[in-house]
């Protein structure tokens, strides 16, 4: 099965690659609009901050294409901050505005945790959830969505309080945590999306 | 809520798994790619690879062993040794590592972390803390240099300064401990989790479960262990049942 992956820049892009290759998808790199917006599949990895990677997508002119496909319910698979970038805005970067699919907000996690969250934590599906069972997966984040908007389902996980672990919507699948570092159960849930089983 | 993490450690050189007392007297300990497969279904959480290479064709082998490495691996990667500059942290993230260790380098030129940090995130930028028991009275210094330098900095105020520097998770390693089986140094690993909020890796002196306990209740968010591991005598999944029936939230 092929998989297009935008190529938003750095950091961790080989690892994505690596886990799609474990679930035997045929991973091609892409930042060119006309892929983004027709690709039968799409994953949109996560990587540095909210401002500056919208900067990137604005300068790739990717942000209509992957806007109109996470609408559409289009098969997109977003990652750790690619389910941020769906929110409007985020603490982050203030005055950066995101892809607006969703509302938001992103916050800061506040309180007696560490910061950032880096480990394994318990997701735990909400009704509704097509793509998402319950186990374990990998987080990496300083911030977050706080609540699964109204038209998605998802997952939440706990860390001072509950928060977004995955959003639903389609064949639309954002995960705050990182599925090809989480283990068999994040290789289990890829190789589902991948082959369009849910 | 986070689990405690049992993270094995492969000490690389050449491209071979390497294993010494207090990183001297080095021994061969398998492949990296065996040993990797072999700790991730045993249960480990994630895994880190040390670069103890001598020589600049040895860190060309980490490298390599990196991006073998990440192919079978479906848990976090952490690779550090020979780090010096911006560049290196990304050809070792390029290659399919998930974080960087930075020791020597960020010692020498603390601003290296806020470069790595700005350039790949906090979540990417580890830092790799050496510390011994002062020679001449109370607290730890920063060792460096594979442990062959006393810098004379206070380790707290390291931990302090680096994390504020951007480096968004400490492996805090006790050189008095490295490879003794003596257990954790406890009071060291308090004293770092009450100066920073970044997760705390322990590592050096585990022979068993009971120190992996102790550790977590001295504040450690995760736990290294490689001798342990490389010679059989125990896999992360089964010291994570000693932990759990200890009422320590793990992975399972």
């Amino acid at each position: 099965m092929k998989v297009h992956v935008v190529r938003t820049g750095v950091a961790n892009l080989a690892s994505v690659l690596a886990g799609l290759g474990r679930v035997g998808a045929e991973a091609v790199l892409t930042a060119a609009e006309e892929e983004v917006r027709h690709a039968d599949r799409l994953v949109l990895p996560g990587v540095g901050a909210f401002g500056a990677a919208m900067d990137e997508l604005v300068r790739l002119g990717l942000v209509d294409a992957l806007r109109e496909r996470v609408q559409a319910g289009r098969p997109t698979f977003t990652i750790c901050l690619g389910l941020q970038l769906l929110a409007r805005t985020s603490e982050e970067t203030p005055g950066a505005v995101g892809l607006g699919v969703i509302e938001g907000p992103v916050t800061r996690f506040t309180g007696a945790v560490r910061v950032p969250q880096m480990g394994w934590n318990e997701v735990v599906p909400e009704p509704g959830s097509r793509w998402i069972t319950p186990g374990f997966a990998y987080f990496a984040n300083t911030f977050k969505v706080d609540r699964i908007p109204a038209g998605w389902s998802g997952a939440l996980a706990d860390h001072g309080g509950p928060f977004v672990a995955a959003l639903e919507r389609g064949d639309v699948l954002a995960c705050q945590f990182h599925p090809e570092l989480s283990g068999p159960w994040g290789a289990a849930l890829m190789q589902r999306w991948v082959e369009g089983r849910c | 809520m986070l689990t405690v993490r049992i993270v094995p450690c492969l000490d690389v050189r050449d491209g071979r798994v390497v294993k010494g007392v207090q990183f001297q007297g080095l021994r061969d300990a398998g492949d990296p790619v065996e040993r990797a497969l072999a700790y991730e279904a045993g249960g480990g959480d994630e895994l880190v690879i040390l670069d103890v290479s001598a020589t600049t064709e040895g860190r060309g082998h980490a490298v390599e062993t990196t991006r073998a490495v990440r192919r079978v691996l479906g848990i976090p990667l952490t690779v550090g040794g020979g780090v010096r500059r911006v560049e290196d942290a990304g050809r070792l993230l390029d290659a399919g590592a998930d974080k960087v260790g930075v020791n020597t380098a960020a010692v020498d030129e603390p601003a290296l972390l806020t470069a790595i940090a700005t350039r790949y995130g906090a979540q990417c930028t580890i830092l790799a803390l050496d510390a011994a028991r002062r020679l001449d009275g109370p607290g730890w210094e920063v060792v460096t240099r594979a442990g062959r330098h006393r810098t004379g900095m206070d380790a707290v105020d390291w931990a302090r300064e680096a994390t504020a520097r951007g480096a968004g998770e400490i492996l805090l390693t006790s050189w008095d401990r490295d490879g003794t089986r003596a257990g954790y140094d406890l009071s060291l690993i308090a004293a770092i989790r009450s100066t920073v909020a970044v997760p705390v890796i322990a590592s050096g002196g585990a022979a068993h479960a009971g120190h992996l306990v102790e550790a977590v209740h001295a504040g450690a968010d995760a736990l290294l262990a490689a001798s342990i591991f490389h010679d059989g005598e125990t896999t992360p999944a089964t010291l994570k049942t000693t932990l759990a029936a200890a009422g320590v939230k793990v992975r399972t």
